[in-house]
């Protein structure tokens, strides 16, 4: 390892003096990848994550939109600390990106394992998760309200809420309804969203907060209702998705008087001590990706948000976005003791 | 008879040059990703996957899944030749697979796998062209509960399995779901018995456990034994297949059971591992020669194979018409529709009738031309083992090595498979059994999260375990099982002393 160690810090040495040189005699050669850039998945194989990552593996390789073979590896263990440890310890490689999702924020918050998002260096935001409170179809709510007004009047974990993992995202919006009800729901976590979605049809669980993308098989099947979304705007797809309804029509939690929002971050990082050109190319291919109509056609497929980030923006996002975690697993009390 | 026209609207699909092309490719690479360990179905058709992206859908899937069927044939080469299970679902075929190629019968052992691998794909691949819809409303029967019940099903079968001590049997277990137990624990979402090493973090994967306590312990016990293949001086022949197809229609009811097993198991979804496990247990049990399960017995071959070709091509159903995943090749797969821009569930049978007959279809071709290409070359594998064992062995290691790597590109890995190899041959020769362990290591995690989702369903309450009469049959059948030995001990005590009492 150390042999590697110092080899690579040769050929970098090398690599920095003929750039050094190729930026003397021409006008600024931007950067490009030497070798094969891995994306790590800190996440299980077929998740939303991991889709994404072999997505843009298609595109880049469809459209021909880098010079070096780009492949995706998932490093899953203990919620994708695996993976974010791993992308902690290159420091300086910019042939390592990774792709996150909220266990950014909520792994070492919650399991107390030492990273944080400033240990890495964010590149782009590619876009935002919407969640949606469904129910069952045969249930008798048709409306958010309805529906929280009777977790209100019932027992005390009479309700099922069902979720992926355990204090992460799903787990943290079911806290933030509970604040709204003032009555505990009985949560109930799985290993992924599309088990969850397929164990409310099954009436096994009262309600959930799948991603679009998770659940959109059954609501179009006529199994599943969407009660709301938990975002500030209503999701801009206008197609219709059953015969009556398209996500355009799903009113967001605030107009039914629930005020919770939650976006999840598809956002892509980099190891810490990369130089800012290489961060800059990545932000150049990203771009090109997001302009293929393929893009396009997956971010309606699973109803994104599609904001795009890059630099301080995105930092200040970050910034917000893992207060705002702090705060929330602190009121439910999942923080981890070392926190 | 509208699925036929349907079907034949499939093959019209799947006969296309280009997609037979793609068939053959991906039962190739299938079969060779089944033979090299750790390489599973799963990761291989993950790392194809963006290669599909400027094929028309139906071309894709033909091709991925069809990996996903050679895999299924290719894990059983390794397991009988070896003693090392390609796939996870070959752990089984090595009880008796390869004992028998120690025997010489590497050949018989090789085509009664493959065999029984067509006829337990092709039994599921019937049952879902004609059952599709009535059974996917099935599996969505099952929550938390349901699923407990059928893995405590999978263990009862199970136990009693193990020659000689119950003590170590059940030491054996316990060491396997305390291993299993290691990582983040899915309900709390706290870590456990990592020790703030962040190897740890992953836990243990039952993959890399299998590749050394299985693979290395093998090569060390081997080393032991002096250095040799036994069963290497077994004559060769070509009729091998023939011989072997002559002996199975005997055990038809083994093969009737499989099936039965895998196809639920695949629906529900248990998966392929726990079912080869469940057929090899029930079939011990129901056989007339369940003494000699362990031995060298073809019907323990059958058994095993059956029931995981048979999950395996079920659990497919599951995925296209509900989206959820039987396996987790499946849930590759089911990533994959989705980057197509296909949407998995009821609606698909209706809007993409191509690419889901054109799918089943190829489960029908696929699987026919995996069975040729996997028949024809038992003698070509069943004379691997008489390359010199100091030739073989190194080969075998690195292999192992690779293996054990590919699952989670550490290389920590490697070196836990190797303490796994040693902890392998100390069992052998302490004459620990190795597969409660196993069992263990891959139900147990399942079975714990099933079990607390459960006790947080019913606020702690184990009568949530007969609320309804699904579970209530599983777990009762799991109860008989379990308790068949004392059953049938009493049912004997009783006879024995009603016996003397008569005679006076």
């Amino acid at each position: 390892m150390k042999r590697f160690l110092l080899r690579s810090g040769i050929s970098a040495g090398v690599f920095a003096a003929v750039a050094m040189l190729a930026a003397a005699t021409t006008p600024a050669a931007a950067w490009e990848p030497t070798r094969q850039v891995t994306i790590i998945v800190p996440a299980g194989t077929g998740g939303g994550a991991d889709q994404m990552a072999r997505f843009i593996q298609g595109v880049v390789s469809k459209h021909n939109l880098m010079s070096r073979p780009l492949v995706v590896i998932n490093k899953a263990g203990a919620a994708g600390a695996e993976g974010f440890l791993e992308v902690k310890g290159n420091k300086g490689d910019p042939h390592t990106l990774i792709i996150t999702l909220s266990n950014l924020f909520t792994t070492p918050l919650s399991s107390g394992v030492p990273f944080n998002w400033k240990d890495l260096t964010p590149v782009a935001m590619l876009a935002l998760d919407e969640f949606v409170l469904w129910v069952n179809n045969d249930a008798p709510y048709k409306t958010a309200k309805d529906y929280l007004t009777a977790v209100k009047n019932g027992q005390p974990g009479e309700f099922k809420m069902g979720g992926t993992g355990s204090k992460q995202e799903d787990q943290i919006i079911t806290v933030a309804l509970e604040k709204v009800t003032g009555k505990k729901f009985t949560y109930v976590p799985y290993k992924g969203g599309g088990e969850v979605a397929v164990q409310l049809v099954g009436n096994h669980i009262n309600s959930s907060v799948n991603n679009p993308i998770e659940a959109v098989a059954h609501w179009r099947g006529g199994k599943l209702r969407p009660l709301c979304v938990f975002d500030e705007k209503r999701m801009p797809y206008k197609d219709k998705m059953t015969e009556t309804m398209s996500w355009n029509d799903i009113p967001t939690c605030h107009e039914s008087g629930v005020d919770v929002d939650y976006l999840m971050l598809r956002g892509m990082f980099m190891p810490a001590g990369v130089k800012q050109e290489q961060v800059d190319y990545y932000i150049d291919l990203f771009k090109k990706v997001r302009a293929t109509p393929e893009w396009a056609d997956y971010m309606e497929k699973g109803a994104y948000n599609q904001s795009f980030m890059t630099g301080k923006e995105y930092r200040d996002w970050l910034e917000k976005a893992e207060k705002r975690h702090y705060e929330l697993m602190k009121e439910a009390g999942f923080l981890a003791k070392s926190n | 008879m509208e699925e036929l026209a349907s079907l034949f609207h499939g093959f019209g699909v799947v006969l296309a040059p280009f997609n037979l092309v793609l068939m053959m490719v991906g039962i190739t690479l299938g079969v060779l990703i089944g033979v090299l360990p750790g390489l599973g179905g799963a990761n291989g058709v993950a790392i194809l996957l963006p290669l599909t992206f400027a094929m028309p859908p139906a071309s894709a899937i033909i091709m991925l899944s069809c990996i996903y069927w050679g895999a299924l044939f290719g894990g059983a080469i390794t397991s009988i030749l070896f003693n090392i299970p390609g796939e996870p679902w070959s752990v089984a075929t090595t009880f008796d697979g390869h004992p028998m190629a120690q025997q010489g019968r590497a050949g018989e052992a090789l085509a009664g796998a493959f065999t029984s691998s067509f006829i337990g794909a092709f039994f599921a691949v019937v049952l879902i062209t004609f059952l599709a819809p009535l059974i996917a409303g099935f599996a969505l029967r099952f929550g938390p509960p349901e699923f407990f019940a059928v893995q405590f099903l999978t263990f009862c079968s199970f136990v009693g399995m193990g020659r000689g001590s119950a003590f170590k049997t059940i030491a054996a277990m316990m060491l396997g779901f305390a291993l299993a137990a290691v990582g983040l624990d899915t309900v709390t979402g706290q870590l456990r018995m990592t020790f703030g090493t962040t190897e740890l973090l992953r836990g243990f994967d039952f993959l890399i456990a299998v590749i050394g306590l299985f693979g290395i312990g093998e090569i060390l016990l081997s080393m032991e034994e002096g250095l040799s293949f036994k069963g290497g001086q077994a004559r060769l022949n070509a009729t091998v297949v023939f011989e072997t197809w002559k002996k199975l229609p005997r055990y038809w009811a083994t093969f009737v059971r499989g099936a039965l097993i895998g196809c639920w198991m695949g629906i529900t979804p248990g998966g392929a591992t726990p079912a080869s496990f469940m057929s090899y247990g029930i079939a011990k049990r129901m056989s007339k020669d369940g003494a000699k399960f362990g031995k060298g017995q073809l019907e323990g071959v059958i058994a095993p194979e059956t029931a995981a070709h048979a999950a395996g091509t079920s659990a497919l159903l599951p995925m296209i018409t509900l989206g959820i995943p039987g396996s987790p090749t499946a849930a590759v797969l089911l990533g994959g529709l989705l980057i197509w821009g296909l949407q998995p569930g009821p609606l698909l049978f209706v809007e993409q009738k191509d690419f889901v007959w054109g799918l089943i279809a190829s489960m029908y071709l696929g699987n026919i031309a995996g069975l040729i290409v996997v028949l024809t070359c038992v003698p070509l594998f069943a004379a691997i083992l008489r390359i010199p064992f100091s030739v073989i062995a190194p080969v075998i290691v690195v292999i192992c090595a690779v293996g054990a790597f590919t699952v989670h590109n550490a290389v920590f890995d490697v070196y836990l498979m190797l303490v796994f190899g040693v902890l392998g041959y100390i069992f052998k020769k302490l004459d620990y059994p190795l597969s409660p362990l196993v069992l263990a290591l891959v139900l147990g995690d399942m079975a714990e999260s099933a079990f607390r989702q459960s006790m947080l369903m019913s606020g702690g309450s184990l009568s949530i375990f007969w609320s309804n009469w699904l579970v209530a049959s599983i777990i009762a059948l799991g109860l008989a099982l379990l308790l068949w030995p004392v059953v049938a001990w009493l049912v004997g005590a009783v006879r024995r002393t009603q016996q003397p009492a008569a005679s006076t």
